[in-house]
């Protein structure tokens, strides 16, 4: 279900935002609005939907309206025209009161540089959104006490923001966000102003984390690599609008243009690429029933040197390879119970590439990828592998 | 020839037409400024001297720390043993008065300043105009409106004494990081909480800067309201003018000093604190 959903947002910056509307509307440039009307178009025209626990990322570099957008969300910045809605309601035109509630009880928001308060308690800083819900002060404590546990700084409550380190900071940023239990959380660049290694950190906490809440993120970076890390989905800007949505694996596999290919051409795809991404349709199969005649026709037939056995459900249950099936029609065997080989490398369909490599390179037989139930996914060859990292290659391999 | 613009023909009948009619409304602010000096000079001089010291030792240690307040004791002292210290506090209870009334007018006006770029635009060039105008010029008024005495003396020290604060505070408010502003606002504060909440006490040092700077400047005036009748040390040193008295000019102008720097001391290390 979507939670959030944004439709046709423009936010103009500047004194006569009507006539740069205008000009928006008869598709002048943004240079030429920014001459003639010194104003400066934002964002342009964008419409996306965030699904309830989904990790939305809006990606792309600065001054691509990123900030602007999230802000638009929650209106720290008042769009110019378009629809916000959150649950159903919605935000753009909503008179103060209701919006206030609305960003009191739905919508936590974490800063690039922190935002904390300094001349408040590390502890009164989670509090804040509490406090500011009118709620008594032991239950205000208890509250912001349970999420700063959550992050690991419950023996911090005492100290100033300015005696903490930049990550820790940014984890009571986090807490704050949590402590009123929002669904949404809006997070600008959260971990951008940190340590690559704390950055890292913060990114694997963030998912664990994100585990066991489930809330609906909305993620601004500027970093190709962590949004490829954490975004379910992605949504790209470039001057304001969104030039592509899509799964992290989509938007490498198939750019939609020219810029986001120039974007996403250094990333090392062997990290972002899953077994999912490379494996190939398992459409040569067999199931146990077949006798190894059988096995060696299908395997000829597809011009294979082995072959996967499933049950009827589709479940693994083995290989076979040629020459054990060769060996069994020569010496007459009816069934594969003999010559099916069943401890064969098996992995789930998100194991990332790079760890697929060194399987690939240890094991004589084909990789199976399946799903929890055991049901037989795709196969995994060395050359699919490759074909994989080689992403202009022949795409109709990729399952997208 | 230009003609001459008649100028200062139209402030004489603005004062003039104020004199004429707004004379309740002086009387009102002569009733309340006279009730709070003469209750903070009575406060001041009840108990004995050294009582006082004593108490301001202790209230400076507390607000402070402890050179600080030793150096007041001592200051304090010194003007004890000078034989001024009736004049002396009837100075600081003006300089407090002063202070407090521009702070009152003056945090708000500056909170406006820091909300609304239109009072912005407005009040800055007043602000400069109060500063500039040589504090003279205000005494003149001022006897017109309010008579001799305390009172036009502690309007005039106002006057010259409210820009900083009013500067200070909305450069405080305007300087505070706008993520802060923003983060209070996304977690659903109301104007007021926001203002109270984050906007003050972030902007605190500056606007003790500016408290800092408006005792200053009312101290600057005790001497020149002293030629309208206020009293206290300004009328000492004005008197050592008048008779070439050294040691009488000298001695109430020490005073003055040692006022100064236990007010500014006060008030900086005041500011550090909040920081």
């Amino acid at each position: 279900m979507a939670k959030v959903i944004v439709e046709n947002l423009i936010k103009i910056f500047g004194d006569h935002p009507e006539r740069a509307m205008k000009m928006l509307q008869e598709g002048k440039s943004k240079e030429e609005i920014l001459q003639k009307t010194k104003n400066t178009v934002g964002v342009f025209n964008v419409s996306f939907h965030v699904n309830a626990g989904e990790i939305f990322v809006l990606m792309g570099l600065s001054g691509s309206g990123k900030s602007t957008l999230l802000r638009c969300i929650n209106r720290l910045i008042e769009p110019t025209s378009g629809k916000v809605i959150i649950d159903g309601e919605k935000i753009t035109g909503m008179e103060e009161k209701k919006l206030r509630e609305v960003r009191r009880r739905k919508l936590g928001m974490v800063f690039q540089r922190f935002a904390l308060f300094p001349h408040r308690t590390v502890l009164d800083n989670v509090a804040f959104g509490l406090e500011v819900q009118g709620l008594e002060r032991e239950e205000r404590y208890e509250k912001a006490r349970r999420v700063l546990e959550v992050v690991g700084l419950k023996e911090w409550e005492d100290s100033m923001p300015a005696q903490l380190s930049g990550g820790m900071q940014q984890r009571v940023g986090l807490a704050r966000a949590l402590a009123s239990d929002p669904d949404i959380l809006l997070m600008d660049e959260a971990f951008s102003a940190l340590d690559p290694l704390i950055r890292k950190g913060m990114q694997d906490e963030l998912l664990s984390l994100q585990a066991s809440l489930n809330k609906t993120i909305i993620f601004v970076t500027h970093d190709l690599d962590e949004a490829l890390k954490i975004g379910d989905r992605i949504a790209l800007m470039k001057d304001g609008a969104i030039i592509q949505i899509g799964t992290p694996e989509q938007i490498l596999i198939k750019p939609a243009n020219e810029y986001v290919e120039k974007f996403v051409e250094d990333v090392d795809m062997s990290k972002v690429l899953t077994a999912e991404g490379v494996m190939k349709k398992p459409d040569a199969v067999i199931t146990p029933k077949d006798g190894p005649r059988q096995a060696m026709r299908r395997m000829r037939e597809n011009g294979i040197s082995s072959i996967f056995v499933v049950s009827r459900d589709r479940r693994l249950a083995g290989l076979v390879m040629a020459e054990d099936a060769l060996r069994a029609v020569e010496e007459q065997k009816e069934s594969l119970d003999d010559i099916i080989i069943r401890d064969t490398p098996r992995v789930s369909p998100d194991t990332p590439v790079a760890d697929l490599i060194p399987l690939v390179a240890e094991t004589k037989y084909p990789i199976a990828v399946v799903n929890d139930q055991n049901v037989l996914l795709g196969i995994i060859v060395r050359g699919s592998v490759l074909a994989g990292m080689v992403r202009k290659g022949d795409n109709d391999d990729f399952v997208t | 020839m230009l003609p001459k613009i008649p100028i200062g023909h139209w402030v004489d009948l603005l004062v003039i037409w104020a004199t004429n009619n707004l004379i309740p409304l002086f009387n009102v602010i002569v009733v309340v400024i006279n009730f709070m000096v003469s209750s903070i000079t009575y406060l001041l001089l009840l108990p004995h001297p050294l009582v006082i010291i004593f108490i301001f030792l202790l209230l400076v240690w507390f607000l402070t720390n402890r050179k600080t307040a030793i150096g007041t004791a001592f200051g304090l002292l010194l003007i004890y043993d000078l034989n001024i210290w009736e004049p002396s506090m009837e100075t600081l209870a003006m300089v407090i008065s002063a202070t407090i009334v521009a702070l009152v007018f003056g945090v708000p006006l500056g909170i406006w300043t820091a909300r609304s770029d239109t009072a912005h635009k407005a009040i800055m060039p007043v602000l400069d105009f109060m500063q500039t105008m040589p504090p003279f010029v205000y005494l003149i008024p001022a006897v017109f409106f309010f008579g001799i005495g305390t009172v036009p003396g502690l309007i005039a020290t106002v006057v010259f004494a409210m820009p900083p604060a009013i500067r200070l505070t909305g450069l405080g408010i305007r300087q505070v990081p706008v993520e802060l502003v923003e983060a209070a606002e996304a977690f659903g504060s109301t104007q007021m909480q926001k203002l109270v909440k984050v906007q003050l006490p972030v902007a605190m040092p500056t606007i003790m800067a500016g408290v800092n700077q408006c005792i200053m400047l009312s101290l600057s005036m005790v001497v020149i309201v002293a030629m309208i009748g206020a009293g206290g040390l300004g009328k000492e040193v004005l008197r050592g003018i008048q008779r070439l008295d050294v040691p009488t000019g000298f001695e109430g102008g020490l005073a003055i000093v040692v006022i100064a720097i236990i007010l500014d001391r006060i008030t900086q290390n005041l500011s550090k604190k909040g920081k």
